[in-house]
């Protein structure tokens, strides 16, 4: 089984013993095939770390510093796709039943069988636990094999490994330079086509059957999340951003800590339509462009905005 | 500590019991950095004691550029992330940033144990307006009934 570590995008230390100390024990370990390619984010689709991913054929284990469901739309969005492993380091408290592509609303297409699973390397930040976890998909993956009357074929596959040498960590090292773009999540998204209606910046476009994607990455405006403000389903993510909510935390974020960038200065006034407003218009004018405010490319349904009022802490931080 | 004569008495704000120290040697932003001349024209900038009180234990810090650069107020630099908290970091003031503080990436706790002089974040040039020390104490003032009331409420949860 591939395990590819994703590479956090500064020089924390902290962050990278811990890709180090993971990668170097995972790779002694029989049945691990380990990989360490820079920040999955950066990566442009030219890059040798996501050709790599794309090259790889079944089931892969995908470490980075993101939000699960902000790297497996990532890795969708360039071509890398599978059924939704679900790693109990993510969810250890419940059964976690991935969303059915056959629910989405955008036609994705088939999905692969194999199954890619995606692991935040923030939570819980110890190497021994995402070891553990690694072992475990191995095991049930060969398990699952044996299951399906691959039996004697798939366990000869699975136990080479531990007779062969340990294997060398592939390293993919070339320089990727922080990036800003959206990420949509068609699980949620309903092609309402909000986004591409406020976005005034040319990020969005249709595919040939009219279904919204996120066309042109480079066309963002680094920093400004405002489309997925407007967006209703909460679909579009910004994995760097620091509200959990935009940065792809799952559903309720308990235990999550505070985002303080509001007392730093960070952020808009007022709620999400107007600091999405907000935002869009400091980037046009940045752009030497005109500011547009409300009257362009308001949501049609605003209603859904409102149904989370401001709650004290909001009411506080804007007070700062 | 050497006593000159012209050297006021640090101020302090009360948040609760924490007396958060607000130093006169120094101006302040309005989002919780000071900036202390160093010599003509660069300041060295830290977190106040009050903005590590609400961050707690800090343990990653990150920048998102090499300096030297020219930055814009508000203009994301880096992020920090405590025990309680994660949150960007801005630049408190147009200018120009000239360095990071290199010990903070082997040690953020220096901006814990000593806020004000070893942990200090970056350097930065500028010219630009800010707070006296006594118009900061005035701000917190201003903002620290919500503040507590809304820690309190999280803090229960």
């Amino acid at each position: 089984m591939h395990v590819i570590i994703s590479q956090s995008q500064g020089k924390n230390p902290q962050k990278r013993d811990l890709e180090e100390r993971l990668a170097a024990r995972a790779m002694m370990e029989p049945g691990l095939d380990v990989s360490l390619v820079p920040h999955l984010y950066d990566m442009p689709a030219d890059h040798p770390g996501l050709l790599h991913l794309q090259n790889l054929s079944g089931d892969f284990v995908l470490l980075s510093w993101l939000y699960p469901r902000a790297s497996r739309w990532i890795l969708d969005r360039q071509g890398i796709r599978g059924a939704e492993g679900i790693s109990e380091l993510n969810d250890p408290d419940e059964e976690t039943i991935p969303p059915d592509p056959s629910d989405a609303v955008v036609d994705r297409g088939p999905v692969p069988s194999r199954r890619i699973y995606t692991i935040d390397l923030r939570e819980p930040g110890e190497a021994d636990a995402y070891f553990d976890e690694l072992c475990r998909i191995r095991d049930a993956a060969s398990l699952q094999m044996v299951g399906l009357d691959l039996s004697l074929p798939a366990r000869d596959e699975v136990a080479k490994p531990a007779m062969a040498e340990v294997s060398e960590i592939k390293r993919i090292e070339q320089d990727a330079p922080r990036r800003w773009y959206p990420v949509i999540d068609y699980s949620r998204c309903t092609n309402c086509m909000e986004c591409i209606d406020f976005c005034l910046f040319g990020v969005y476009g249709v595919d040939t059957l009219d279904q919204i994607l996120v066309d042109q990455q480079d066309n963002c405006k680094k920093g400004c999340p405002a489309c997925s403000r407007v967006c209703p389903e909460n679909a579009i993510v910004f994995p760097g951003h620091k509200t959990p909510a935009i940065a792809g935390a799952d559903g309720e974020v308990a235990g999550l800590k505070l985002d303080l960038s509001k007392l730093f200065g960070g952020g808009g006034d007022g709620d999400d339509l107007e600091t999405a407003i907000a935002e869009r218009d400091r980037e046009l004018v940045a752009d030497g462009r005109e500011a547009v405010g409300a009257s362009v490319g308001l949501p049609k349904r605003q209603s859904g905005l409102h149904q989370q009022p401001a709650d004290e802490l909001d009411d506080l931080l804007d007070a700062i | 500590m050497d006593s000159a004569s012209d050297e006021r008495a640090d101020l302090t704000f009360a948040m609760g019991k924490y007396e958060a120290r607000v130093p006169t040697d120094r101006v302040y932003s309005v989002h919780h950095m000071w900036l202390r001349p160093v010599e003509s024209g660069l300041h060295r900038v830290g977190l106040t004691a009050y903005s590590v009180r609400l961050l707690q234990d800090v343990y990653f810090l990150d920048w998102s550029f090499e300096p030297p650069r020219e930055v814009r107020r508000r203009d994301e630099i880096g992020e920090v992330e405590s025990s309680k908290a994660v949150s960007s970091l801005y630049a408190p003031v147009d200018g120009r940033i000239v360095r990071f503080n290199d010990a903070l990436m082997q040690q953020p706790e220096l901006i814990n144990l000593d806020g004000y002089e070893e942990g200090w974040l970056l350097e930065m040039e500028t010219a630009g307006e800010l707070l006296t020390p006594d118009g900061y104490v005035r701000l917190l003032g201003e903002v620290w009934d919500q503040t507590q009331r809304t820690l309190q409420g999280q803090a229960n949860t």
